[in-house]
Protein backbone atom coordinates (compact mmCIF):
# COMPACT_ATOMS: atom_id res chain seq x y z
CA UNK A 1 0.00 0.00 0.00
CA UNK A 2 3.12 2.09 0.60
CA UNK A 3 4.28 1.57 -2.82
CA UNK A 4 1.12 2.69 -4.19
CA UNK A 5 0.78 5.91 -2.00
CA UNK A 6 4.63 6.65 -3.21
CA UNK A 7 3.72 5.72 -7.40
CA UNK A 8 0.65 8.09 -6.65
CA UNK A 9 2.72 11.07 -4.98
CA UNK A 10 5.28 10.56 -8.00
CA UNK A 11 2.66 11.46 -10.55
CA UNK A 12 1.07 14.11 -9.04
CA UNK A 13 3.94 15.84 -8.56
CA UNK A 14 4.67 15.15 -12.54
CA UNK A 15 1.84 16.67 -13.24
CA UNK A 16 2.58 19.61 -11.35
CA UNK A 17 5.74 20.27 -13.15
CA UNK A 18 4.13 19.93 -16.26
CA UNK A 19 1.24 22.25 -15.64
CA UNK A 20 3.60 25.18 -14.85
CA UNK A 21 4.65 25.37 -18.67
CA UNK A 22 0.77 25.12 -19.49
CA UNK A 23 1.28 26.74 -23.18
CA UNK A 24 4.45 24.11 -23.86
CA UNK A 25 1.80 21.71 -22.82
CA UNK A 26 -0.89 22.76 -24.53
CA UNK A 27 0.90 23.27 -27.75
CA UNK A 28 2.38 19.64 -27.35
CA UNK A 29 -0.70 18.07 -26.95
CA UNK A 30 -2.61 19.68 -29.82
CA UNK A 31 0.25 18.70 -32.22
CA UNK A 32 -0.03 14.76 -30.69
CA UNK A 33 -3.88 14.93 -31.56
CA UNK A 34 -3.07 16.50 -35.12
CA UNK A 35 -0.06 14.35 -36.03
CA UNK A 36 -2.47 11.10 -34.69
CA UNK A 37 -5.80 12.31 -36.07
CA UNK A 38 -4.30 12.52 -39.60
CA UNK A 39 -3.91 8.99 -39.47
CA UNK A 40 -7.26 8.67 -38.93
CA UNK A 41 -8.22 10.96 -41.88
CA UNK A 42 -6.09 8.94 -44.01
CA UNK A 43 -8.26 5.52 -43.07
CA UNK A 44 -11.78 7.34 -43.60
CA UNK A 45 -10.23 8.73 -46.62
CA UNK A 46 -9.26 4.88 -47.86
CA UNK A 47 -12.55 3.81 -46.91
CA UNK A 48 -13.85 6.66 -49.12
CA UNK A 49 -12.22 5.74 -52.22
CA UNK A 50 -12.32 2.07 -52.05
CA UNK A 51 -15.64 1.17 -50.02
CA UNK A 52 -14.66 -1.40 -48.02
CA UNK A 53 -11.59 -3.48 -47.17
CA UNK A 54 -12.21 -7.68 -47.55
CA UNK A 55 -15.01 -7.76 -45.42
CA UNK A 56 -13.76 -4.95 -42.87
CA UNK A 57 -16.39 -1.79 -43.17
CA UNK A 58 -15.17 1.55 -41.21
CA UNK A 59 -16.93 1.22 -38.07
CA UNK A 60 -15.23 -2.01 -37.57
CA UNK A 61 -11.36 -0.79 -38.44
CA UNK A 62 -12.45 2.35 -36.44
CA UNK A 63 -12.63 0.24 -33.30
CA UNK A 64 -9.67 -1.62 -34.12
CA UNK A 65 -7.94 1.67 -34.54
CA UNK A 66 -9.56 3.54 -31.24
CA UNK A 67 -8.69 0.59 -28.92
CA UNK A 68 -4.96 0.23 -29.53
CA UNK A 69 -4.44 4.16 -30.11
CA UNK A 70 -6.46 4.23 -25.96
CA UNK A 71 -4.10 2.03 -25.01
CA UNK A 72 -0.72 2.89 -26.77
CA UNK A 73 -1.18 6.45 -25.59
CA UNK A 74 -1.38 4.97 -21.68
CA UNK A 75 1.08 2.44 -21.55
CA UNK A 76 3.25 5.57 -23.63
CA UNK A 77 2.46 8.10 -20.80
CA UNK A 78 2.95 5.83 -17.96
CA UNK A 79 6.53 4.05 -18.98
CA UNK A 80 8.54 7.57 -20.02
CA UNK A 81 10.87 6.35 -17.37
CA UNK A 82 11.62 3.75 -18.91
CA UNK A 83 11.48 4.73 -22.39
CA UNK A 84 14.00 7.19 -21.65
CA UNK A 85 15.73 4.81 -19.96
CA UNK A 86 19.02 4.47 -21.68
CA UNK A 87 19.52 8.46 -22.13
CA UNK A 88 18.72 9.62 -18.66
CA UNK A 89 19.54 6.72 -16.52
CA UNK A 90 22.36 4.47 -18.12
CA UNK A 91 24.30 7.11 -19.97
CA UNK A 92 24.31 9.92 -17.02
CA UNK A 93 25.38 7.09 -14.38
CA UNK A 94 22.24 8.66 -12.54
CA UNK A 95 20.51 4.79 -12.29
CA UNK A 96 23.32 4.78 -9.57
CA UNK A 97 21.31 6.16 -7.35
CA UNK A 98 17.90 4.88 -8.15
CA UNK A 99 19.65 1.33 -7.34
CA UNK A 100 20.75 2.98 -3.43
CA UNK A 101 17.05 3.98 -2.68
CA UNK A 102 15.38 1.49 -0.49
CA UNK A 103 12.52 0.85 -3.20
CA UNK A 104 12.32 -0.79 -6.26
CA UNK A 105 13.73 0.20 -9.33
CA UNK A 106 10.63 -0.54 -11.17
CA UNK A 107 8.43 1.89 -8.73
CA UNK A 108 10.98 4.63 -9.70
CA UNK A 109 10.97 4.45 -13.17
CA UNK A 110 7.11 3.97 -13.34
CA UNK A 111 7.00 7.15 -11.21
CA UNK A 112 9.82 8.88 -13.37
CA UNK A 113 6.86 10.83 -15.23
CA UNK A 114 3.16 10.57 -16.00
CA UNK A 115 3.87 12.34 -20.11
CA UNK A 116 0.85 14.35 -20.09
CA UNK A 117 1.08 15.58 -23.69
CA UNK A 118 -0.07 11.74 -24.61
CA UNK A 119 -3.18 13.04 -23.52
CA UNK A 120 -3.25 14.72 -27.43
CA UNK A 121 -3.33 10.72 -29.13
CA UNK A 122 -5.60 9.62 -26.15
CA UNK A 123 -8.00 12.21 -26.68
CA UNK A 124 -8.06 11.28 -30.64
CA UNK A 125 -8.45 7.75 -29.99
CA UNK A 126 -11.15 7.76 -27.17
CA UNK A 127 -13.14 9.87 -29.81
CA UNK A 128 -12.49 7.15 -33.25
CA UNK A 129 -13.77 4.78 -30.51
CA UNK A 130 -16.85 6.52 -29.20
CA UNK A 131 -17.87 7.32 -32.95
CA UNK A 132 -17.27 3.74 -33.74
CA UNK A 133 -19.21 1.94 -30.75
CA UNK A 134 -22.32 4.04 -31.81
CA UNK A 135 -22.27 2.91 -35.46
CA UNK A 136 -21.55 -0.48 -35.12
CA UNK A 137 -24.65 -2.65 -34.96
CA UNK A 138 -23.11 -4.16 -31.49
CA UNK A 139 -25.45 -4.48 -28.37
CA UNK A 140 -23.54 -2.58 -25.88
CA UNK A 141 -24.49 -4.94 -22.99
CA UNK A 142 -22.04 -5.32 -20.13
CA UNK A 143 -19.68 -8.41 -21.11
CA UNK A 144 -18.91 -6.57 -24.47
CA UNK A 145 -18.06 -3.04 -22.33
CA UNK A 146 -16.01 -5.65 -19.92
CA UNK A 147 -14.19 -7.38 -22.80
CA UNK A 148 -13.56 -3.31 -24.34
CA UNK A 149 -11.80 -2.50 -21.16
CA UNK A 150 -10.26 -5.80 -20.73
CA UNK A 151 -8.50 -5.16 -24.08
CA UNK A 152 -7.41 -2.03 -23.15
CA UNK A 153 -5.91 -3.00 -19.93
CA UNK A 154 -4.14 -5.99 -21.90
CA UNK A 155 -2.94 -3.15 -24.25
CA UNK A 156 -1.65 -0.72 -21.90
CA UNK A 157 0.23 -3.77 -20.58
CA UNK A 158 1.13 -5.05 -23.50
CA UNK A 159 2.95 -2.33 -24.68
CA UNK A 160 4.57 -1.18 -21.16
CA UNK A 161 6.20 -4.74 -21.40
CA UNK A 162 7.51 -3.78 -24.35
CA UNK A 163 8.83 -0.56 -23.61
CA UNK A 164 10.44 -2.51 -20.60
CA UNK A 165 12.12 -4.67 -23.13
CA UNK A 166 13.38 -1.69 -25.02
CA UNK A 167 15.11 -0.27 -21.62
CA UNK A 168 16.21 -3.34 -20.55
CA UNK A 169 18.51 -3.48 -24.22
CA UNK A 170 20.03 -0.27 -23.17
CA UNK A 171 21.86 -2.27 -20.24
CA UNK A 172 24.51 -3.22 -22.88
CA UNK A 173 23.89 -0.54 -25.20
CA UNK A 174 23.69 2.49 -23.05
CA UNK A 175 21.96 4.26 -25.92
CA UNK A 176 17.96 3.95 -25.76
CA UNK A 177 17.46 1.76 -29.20
CA UNK A 178 15.56 3.20 -31.60
CA UNK A 179 15.01 -0.10 -33.61
CA UNK A 180 12.51 -0.83 -30.92
CA UNK A 181 10.11 1.18 -32.78
CA UNK A 182 9.72 -0.91 -35.45
CA UNK A 183 7.79 -3.15 -32.65
CA UNK A 184 6.26 -0.40 -30.39
CA UNK A 185 5.44 2.20 -33.18
CA UNK A 186 5.19 -0.36 -36.23
CA UNK A 187 2.68 -2.67 -33.39
CA UNK A 188 0.74 0.24 -33.10
CA UNK A 189 0.45 1.15 -36.57
CA UNK A 190 -0.12 -2.40 -37.96
CA UNK A 191 -2.87 -3.55 -35.11
CA UNK A 192 -4.97 -0.37 -36.42
CA UNK A 193 -6.10 -2.29 -39.44
CA UNK A 194 -7.44 -6.07 -38.66
CA UNK A 195 -4.74 -8.23 -38.61
CA UNK A 196 -6.26 -10.43 -41.33
CA UNK A 197 -5.32 -8.13 -44.39
CA UNK A 198 -1.70 -8.91 -43.87
CA UNK A 199 0.40 -11.09 -45.41
CA UNK A 200 0.89 -14.56 -43.31
CA UNK A 201 4.17 -14.43 -41.83
CA UNK A 202 3.74 -10.94 -40.76
CA UNK A 203 0.53 -12.22 -38.70
CA UNK A 204 2.12 -15.05 -37.33
CA UNK A 205 5.02 -12.75 -36.10
CA UNK A 206 2.53 -10.62 -34.16
CA UNK A 207 0.32 -13.38 -32.88
CA UNK A 208 3.49 -16.08 -31.87
CA UNK A 209 6.42 -13.93 -31.00
CA UNK A 210 5.09 -10.71 -30.31
CA UNK A 211 1.48 -11.37 -29.05
CA UNK A 212 0.31 -8.24 -30.23
CA UNK A 213 -2.65 -9.65 -31.80
CA UNK A 214 -3.82 -11.01 -28.40
CA UNK A 215 -4.61 -7.42 -27.66
CA UNK A 216 -6.09 -6.17 -30.60
CA UNK A 217 -7.12 -8.32 -33.06
CA UNK A 218 -8.75 -11.44 -31.57
CA UNK A 219 -10.59 -9.86 -28.48
CA UNK A 220 -12.07 -7.09 -30.88
CA UNK A 221 -13.15 -9.83 -33.01
CA UNK A 222 -14.97 -11.43 -30.20
CA UNK A 223 -16.44 -7.67 -29.05
CA UNK A 224 -17.83 -7.16 -32.41
CA UNK A 225 -19.41 -10.37 -32.51
CA UNK A 226 -18.48 -12.22 -36.17
CA UNK A 227 -16.91 -15.19 -37.25
CA UNK A 228 -12.86 -14.57 -37.26
CA UNK A 229 -11.61 -15.56 -40.97
CA UNK A 230 -8.70 -16.51 -39.18
CA UNK A 231 -10.96 -18.88 -37.24
CA UNK A 232 -9.94 -18.52 -33.90
CA UNK A 233 -12.71 -20.07 -31.11
CA UNK A 234 -14.59 -17.48 -29.15
CA UNK A 235 -13.76 -18.75 -25.81
CA UNK A 236 -9.62 -17.73 -26.65
CA UNK A 237 -10.51 -14.27 -28.27
CA UNK A 238 -12.44 -13.80 -24.74
CA UNK A 239 -9.16 -14.75 -22.95
CA UNK A 240 -6.76 -13.57 -25.16
CA UNK A 241 -5.98 -10.19 -23.69
CA UNK A 242 -4.87 -11.83 -20.43
CA UNK A 243 -1.58 -12.65 -22.51
CA UNK A 244 -0.66 -8.86 -22.64
CA UNK A 245 -0.89 -8.73 -18.75
CA UNK A 246 1.32 -12.07 -19.02
CA UNK A 247 3.62 -10.30 -21.36
CA UNK A 248 3.97 -7.50 -18.76
CA UNK A 249 4.87 -9.77 -15.82
CA UNK A 250 7.29 -11.82 -18.45
CA UNK A 251 9.22 -8.27 -19.26
CA UNK A 252 9.49 -7.15 -15.77
CA UNK A 253 10.96 -10.40 -14.42
CA UNK A 254 13.21 -9.90 -17.47
CA UNK A 255 14.28 -6.45 -15.96
CA UNK A 256 15.07 -7.41 -12.95
CA UNK A 257 17.40 -10.04 -14.59
CA UNK A 258 19.16 -7.09 -16.51
CA UNK A 259 19.47 -5.07 -13.53
CA UNK A 260 21.91 -7.45 -11.69
CA UNK A 261 24.01 -7.05 -15.82
CA UNK A 262 24.08 -3.68 -14.88
CA UNK A 263 27.56 -2.19 -14.36
CA UNK A 264 27.88 2.02 -14.13
CA UNK A 265 29.22 4.35 -16.64
CA UNK A 266 30.67 5.84 -14.31
CA UNK A 267 29.83 9.30 -14.94
CA UNK B 1 33.15 31.24 -59.91
CA UNK B 2 31.72 34.63 -58.44
CA UNK B 3 33.10 35.25 -55.08
CA UNK B 4 29.62 35.93 -53.18
CA UNK B 5 28.53 32.26 -53.30
CA UNK B 6 32.06 30.93 -51.34
CA UNK B 7 30.59 31.24 -47.50
CA UNK B 8 27.12 29.61 -48.69
CA UNK B 9 28.53 26.70 -50.21
CA UNK B 10 31.47 25.99 -47.54
CA UNK B 11 28.22 25.80 -44.60
CA UNK B 12 26.77 23.93 -47.30
CA UNK B 13 29.45 21.20 -47.83
CA UNK B 14 30.27 21.72 -44.28
CA UNK B 15 27.28 21.14 -42.45
CA UNK B 16 26.38 18.33 -44.77
CA UNK B 17 29.45 16.35 -44.04
CA UNK B 18 29.10 17.15 -40.36
CA UNK B 19 25.82 15.33 -40.51
CA UNK B 20 26.81 12.40 -42.56
CA UNK B 21 28.17 11.35 -39.82
CA UNK B 22 24.67 10.09 -37.84
CA UNK B 23 25.68 6.63 -39.37
CA UNK B 24 23.52 4.71 -36.48
CA UNK B 25 20.52 6.62 -36.20
CA UNK B 26 20.13 6.20 -39.49
CA UNK B 27 20.33 2.48 -39.88
CA UNK B 28 17.50 2.82 -37.11
CA UNK B 29 15.64 4.68 -39.15
CA UNK B 30 15.82 2.92 -42.12
CA UNK B 31 14.79 -0.63 -39.84
CA UNK B 32 11.90 1.62 -39.13
CA UNK B 33 11.12 2.82 -42.42
CA UNK B 34 11.52 -0.24 -44.06
CA UNK B 35 8.58 -2.30 -41.61
CA UNK B 36 6.26 1.16 -42.46
CA UNK B 37 7.03 1.01 -46.08
CA UNK B 38 5.74 -3.24 -46.03
CA UNK B 39 2.56 -2.39 -43.46
CA UNK B 40 1.44 0.26 -46.06
CA UNK B 41 1.92 -2.23 -49.08
CA UNK B 42 -0.13 -4.44 -47.70
CA UNK B 43 -2.71 -2.41 -46.72
CA UNK B 44 -3.43 -0.54 -49.88
CA UNK B 45 -2.77 -4.02 -51.79
CA UNK B 46 -5.73 -4.99 -49.60
CA UNK B 47 -7.74 -2.11 -50.74
CA UNK B 48 -6.66 -2.79 -53.87
CA UNK B 49 -7.89 -6.39 -53.94
CA UNK B 50 -11.33 -5.77 -53.30
CA UNK B 51 -12.02 -2.72 -55.71
CA UNK B 52 -13.46 -3.24 -59.09
CA UNK B 53 -13.63 -0.27 -59.74
CA UNK B 54 -10.98 2.00 -61.74
CA UNK B 55 -8.84 4.25 -59.44
CA UNK B 56 -7.12 7.23 -60.05
CA UNK B 57 -3.96 5.30 -58.92
CA UNK B 58 -3.09 2.10 -60.25
CA UNK B 59 -1.22 -0.22 -57.67
CA UNK B 60 1.80 -0.37 -60.26
CA UNK B 61 1.65 3.39 -59.81
CA UNK B 62 1.12 3.06 -55.61
CA UNK B 63 4.54 0.65 -55.34
CA UNK B 64 7.16 2.89 -56.39
CA UNK B 65 5.24 5.94 -54.22
CA UNK B 66 5.72 4.11 -51.20
CA UNK B 67 8.78 3.38 -51.47
CA UNK B 68 10.06 6.43 -52.62
CA UNK B 69 7.92 7.87 -49.35
CA UNK B 70 10.09 5.67 -47.03
CA UNK B 71 13.20 6.53 -48.40
CA UNK B 72 13.14 10.46 -48.57
CA UNK B 73 10.95 10.22 -45.15
CA UNK B 74 13.72 12.39 -43.77
CA UNK B 75 13.26 15.14 -46.73
CA UNK B 76 10.56 16.69 -45.42
CA UNK B 77 10.22 19.45 -43.18
CA UNK B 78 9.72 17.64 -39.38
CA UNK B 79 12.19 18.70 -37.49
CA UNK B 80 14.32 22.10 -36.71
CA UNK B 81 18.47 22.72 -36.11
CA UNK B 82 18.76 22.16 -33.11
CA UNK B 83 22.63 24.12 -33.02
CA UNK B 84 20.00 26.75 -34.27
CA UNK B 85 17.26 27.06 -32.17
CA UNK B 86 19.71 26.62 -29.25
CA UNK B 87 21.79 30.31 -30.76
CA UNK B 88 18.15 31.53 -30.77
CA UNK B 89 17.55 30.84 -27.25
CA UNK B 90 20.64 31.50 -25.29
CA UNK B 91 21.26 34.82 -27.59
CA UNK B 92 24.24 33.60 -29.60
CA UNK B 93 22.05 34.41 -32.66
CA UNK B 94 23.30 37.85 -32.18
CA UNK B 95 27.13 36.83 -33.75
CA UNK B 96 25.09 35.57 -36.97
CA UNK B 97 23.61 39.18 -37.11
CA UNK B 98 26.77 40.05 -37.18
CA UNK B 99 28.29 38.15 -39.80
CA UNK B 100 29.06 40.19 -43.76
CA UNK B 101 26.54 37.59 -45.10
CA UNK B 102 23.03 37.13 -45.96
CA UNK B 103 21.39 35.81 -43.25
CA UNK B 104 18.43 34.33 -45.22
CA UNK B 105 20.97 32.58 -47.56
CA UNK B 106 23.30 31.78 -45.24
CA UNK B 107 20.36 29.89 -42.85
CA UNK B 108 19.43 28.94 -46.14
CA UNK B 109 22.31 27.04 -46.91
CA UNK B 110 22.89 25.03 -43.25
CA UNK B 111 19.21 24.25 -43.58
CA UNK B 112 20.04 22.68 -47.04
CA UNK B 113 22.72 20.49 -45.52
CA UNK B 114 19.85 19.28 -42.44
CA UNK B 115 17.33 18.49 -45.23
CA UNK B 116 19.66 16.67 -47.84
CA UNK B 117 22.60 14.41 -45.08
CA UNK B 118 20.50 12.56 -43.25
CA UNK B 119 18.14 11.89 -46.48
CA UNK B 120 21.11 10.50 -47.83
CA UNK B 121 22.08 8.50 -45.55
CA UNK B 122 18.56 6.97 -45.21
CA UNK B 123 17.46 6.82 -48.92
CA UNK B 124 20.67 4.18 -50.29
CA UNK B 125 19.95 1.38 -48.18
CA UNK B 126 16.14 1.98 -48.62
CA UNK B 127 16.00 2.05 -52.73
CA UNK B 128 18.91 -0.62 -52.80
CA UNK B 129 16.50 -2.98 -51.09
CA UNK B 130 13.27 -1.83 -52.80
CA UNK B 131 14.57 -2.34 -56.18
CA UNK B 132 17.27 -4.89 -55.64
CA UNK B 133 16.84 -7.12 -52.65
CA UNK B 134 13.09 -7.89 -53.36
CA UNK B 135 13.06 -9.25 -56.61
CA UNK B 136 16.52 -11.18 -55.65
CA UNK B 137 13.88 -13.07 -52.88
CA UNK B 138 10.92 -13.31 -55.11
CA UNK B 139 8.81 -10.48 -54.00
CA UNK B 140 8.84 -8.61 -58.08
CA UNK B 141 5.31 -7.12 -57.11
CA UNK B 142 6.07 -5.54 -54.25
CA UNK B 143 9.31 -4.19 -55.58
CA UNK B 144 10.45 -0.91 -57.01
CA UNK B 145 10.67 -0.31 -60.82
CA UNK B 146 12.56 1.98 -62.85
CA UNK B 147 10.89 5.02 -63.88
CA UNK B 148 9.12 4.11 -66.81
CA UNK B 149 11.25 6.34 -69.39
CA UNK B 150 14.46 8.33 -69.37
CA UNK B 151 12.38 11.27 -69.97
CA UNK B 152 10.29 10.49 -66.86
CA UNK B 153 13.39 9.41 -65.04
CA UNK B 154 15.56 12.83 -65.47
CA UNK B 155 11.95 14.92 -64.96
CA UNK B 156 11.53 13.61 -61.50
CA UNK B 157 15.52 14.38 -60.91
CA UNK B 158 14.65 17.98 -61.46
CA UNK B 159 11.07 17.81 -59.65
CA UNK B 160 12.75 16.31 -56.32
CA UNK B 161 15.49 18.86 -56.30
CA UNK B 162 13.06 21.45 -56.48
CA UNK B 163 10.93 19.53 -53.99
CA UNK B 164 14.59 19.39 -51.51
CA UNK B 165 14.43 23.71 -52.26
CA UNK B 166 10.92 23.70 -51.35
CA UNK B 167 10.76 21.82 -47.96
CA UNK B 168 14.25 23.85 -47.12
CA UNK B 169 12.43 27.08 -47.49
CA UNK B 170 9.48 25.45 -45.47
CA UNK B 171 11.94 24.66 -42.89
CA UNK B 172 13.21 28.06 -42.85
CA UNK B 173 9.98 29.25 -42.49
CA UNK B 174 9.81 26.85 -38.87
CA UNK B 175 13.25 28.48 -37.94
CA UNK B 176 11.95 32.16 -38.06
CA UNK B 177 9.29 31.68 -36.12
CA UNK B 178 11.09 30.70 -33.45
CA UNK B 179 12.21 34.02 -33.18
CA UNK B 180 9.30 34.66 -32.16
CA UNK B 181 8.37 31.95 -29.85
CA UNK B 182 11.60 31.65 -28.44
CA UNK B 183 11.44 28.01 -27.52
CA UNK B 184 11.50 24.97 -30.42
CA UNK B 185 7.18 24.45 -29.33
CA UNK B 186 5.83 26.13 -31.44
CA UNK B 187 5.27 25.77 -35.39
CA UNK B 188 7.55 22.82 -35.27
CA UNK B 189 4.68 20.71 -33.00
CA UNK B 190 1.90 21.63 -35.62
CA UNK B 191 3.25 21.93 -39.15
CA UNK B 192 4.69 17.93 -39.28
CA UNK B 193 1.33 17.13 -39.13
CA UNK B 194 -0.63 19.36 -42.09
CA UNK B 195 3.00 18.60 -44.18
CA UNK B 196 1.89 14.87 -44.05
CA UNK B 197 -1.31 14.80 -44.74
CA UNK B 198 -1.09 17.75 -47.88
CA UNK B 199 2.04 16.20 -48.99
CA UNK B 200 0.42 12.49 -49.42
CA UNK B 201 2.71 11.08 -46.97
CA UNK B 202 -0.23 9.62 -44.90
CA UNK B 203 -2.47 8.56 -48.17
CA UNK B 204 -1.32 9.33 -52.04
CA UNK B 205 -3.03 12.75 -52.70
CA UNK B 206 -4.98 11.18 -55.52
CA UNK B 207 -6.74 8.53 -53.47
CA UNK B 208 -8.57 11.46 -51.31
CA UNK B 209 -12.51 12.27 -52.00
CA UNK B 210 -12.52 13.69 -55.42
CA UNK B 211 -14.26 17.31 -54.03
CA UNK B 212 -10.77 17.96 -52.08
CA UNK B 213 -8.80 17.29 -55.20
CA UNK B 214 -8.92 21.36 -56.15
CA UNK B 215 -7.96 22.08 -52.74
CA UNK B 216 -5.02 19.88 -53.27
CA UNK B 217 -3.94 21.45 -56.22
CA UNK B 218 -3.34 24.80 -55.32
CA UNK B 219 -1.19 23.80 -52.37
CA UNK B 220 2.83 23.72 -51.80
CA UNK B 221 3.28 21.08 -49.97
CA UNK B 222 2.19 18.92 -52.99
CA UNK B 223 5.39 19.56 -54.65
CA UNK B 224 7.26 17.80 -52.10
CA UNK B 225 5.77 14.20 -52.04
CA UNK B 226 2.79 13.62 -54.67
CA UNK B 227 4.45 15.32 -57.48
CA UNK B 228 7.79 13.81 -57.99
CA UNK B 229 6.49 10.97 -56.84
CA UNK B 230 4.12 10.51 -59.54
CA UNK B 231 6.24 11.91 -62.32
CA UNK B 232 8.98 9.08 -61.61
CA UNK B 233 6.17 6.11 -62.45
CA UNK B 234 4.61 7.91 -64.95
CA UNK B 235 0.91 8.83 -63.05
CA UNK B 236 1.90 12.81 -64.19
CA UNK B 237 2.64 12.11 -68.04
CA UNK B 238 6.04 13.63 -69.19
CA UNK B 239 4.03 16.24 -71.31
CA UNK B 240 2.11 17.87 -67.88
CA UNK B 241 5.22 17.75 -65.59
CA UNK B 242 6.89 20.52 -66.33
CA UNK B 243 3.63 22.49 -65.45
CA UNK B 244 3.96 20.77 -62.24
CA UNK B 245 7.29 21.45 -62.25
CA UNK B 246 6.90 24.97 -62.90
CA UNK B 247 4.45 25.60 -60.55
CA UNK B 248 6.86 24.15 -58.31
CA UNK B 249 9.10 26.75 -58.61
CA UNK B 250 6.52 29.39 -58.11
CA UNK B 251 5.98 28.20 -54.59
CA UNK B 252 9.44 28.16 -53.94
CA UNK B 253 10.20 32.02 -55.09
CA UNK B 254 6.47 33.07 -52.88
CA UNK B 255 7.76 30.80 -49.51
CA UNK B 256 11.20 32.46 -49.93
CA UNK B 257 9.86 35.72 -50.20
CA UNK B 258 7.54 35.33 -47.20
CA UNK B 259 10.69 34.03 -45.63
CA UNK B 260 12.76 36.88 -46.39
CA UNK B 261 10.16 39.12 -45.35
CA UNK B 262 9.48 37.83 -42.08
CA UNK B 263 13.10 37.51 -41.62
CA UNK B 264 13.52 41.16 -41.91
CA UNK B 265 11.12 41.96 -39.44
CA UNK B 266 11.82 39.19 -36.87
CA UNK B 267 15.72 40.35 -36.30
CA UNK B 268 14.70 44.39 -36.75
CA UNK B 269 12.56 43.41 -33.18
CA UNK B 270 14.84 40.76 -31.66
CA UNK B 271 15.14 41.14 -27.93
CA UNK B 272 18.60 38.60 -27.56
CA UNK B 273 18.27 36.37 -25.15
CA UNK B 274 20.92 35.36 -22.38
CA UNK B 275 23.72 37.43 -21.10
Amino acid sequence: MNALRLYWQYLMVSIRAQLQYRGAFLIAALGQFLSTGIEFLGIWALFDRFGHLQDWKLAEVALFYGVVNCAFALADALSTGFDQFGAAYVKTGDFDRILLRPRSTILQLAGHELALRRVGRLAQGMVVLVWAAGSLDVTWNMAHIGLLIFTIIGGICFFFGLIVLQAILSFWTIESLEIMNVLTYGGLESAQYPLSIYHVAFRRFFTLVIPLACISYFPIVGVLGIADPLGSPALFQWLSPSVGVGFLLLALQLWKMGVRHYTSTGS
Amino acid sequence: MMQWQRPYLAVLSARYRMLLQYRAAALAGFGTQLFWGAIRLMILAAFYDASTQAQPMSMSDIVPYVWLGQALFAMLPWNVDAELVQKIRDGSVAYELLRPLDLYTFWYARTLALRTAPTTLRCIPMIAFAMLLLPAVGLEDWAMPLPPSLLAGSLFCLSIAMAFLVTTAITMLIHISLLWTISAQGADRVMPAVVMMFSGMVVPLPLLPDWVQPLLVAQPFRGLVDVPFRIYSGNIAPDVASIEILQQVVWLLLLIWLGRRLLARGTQQLVIQGG
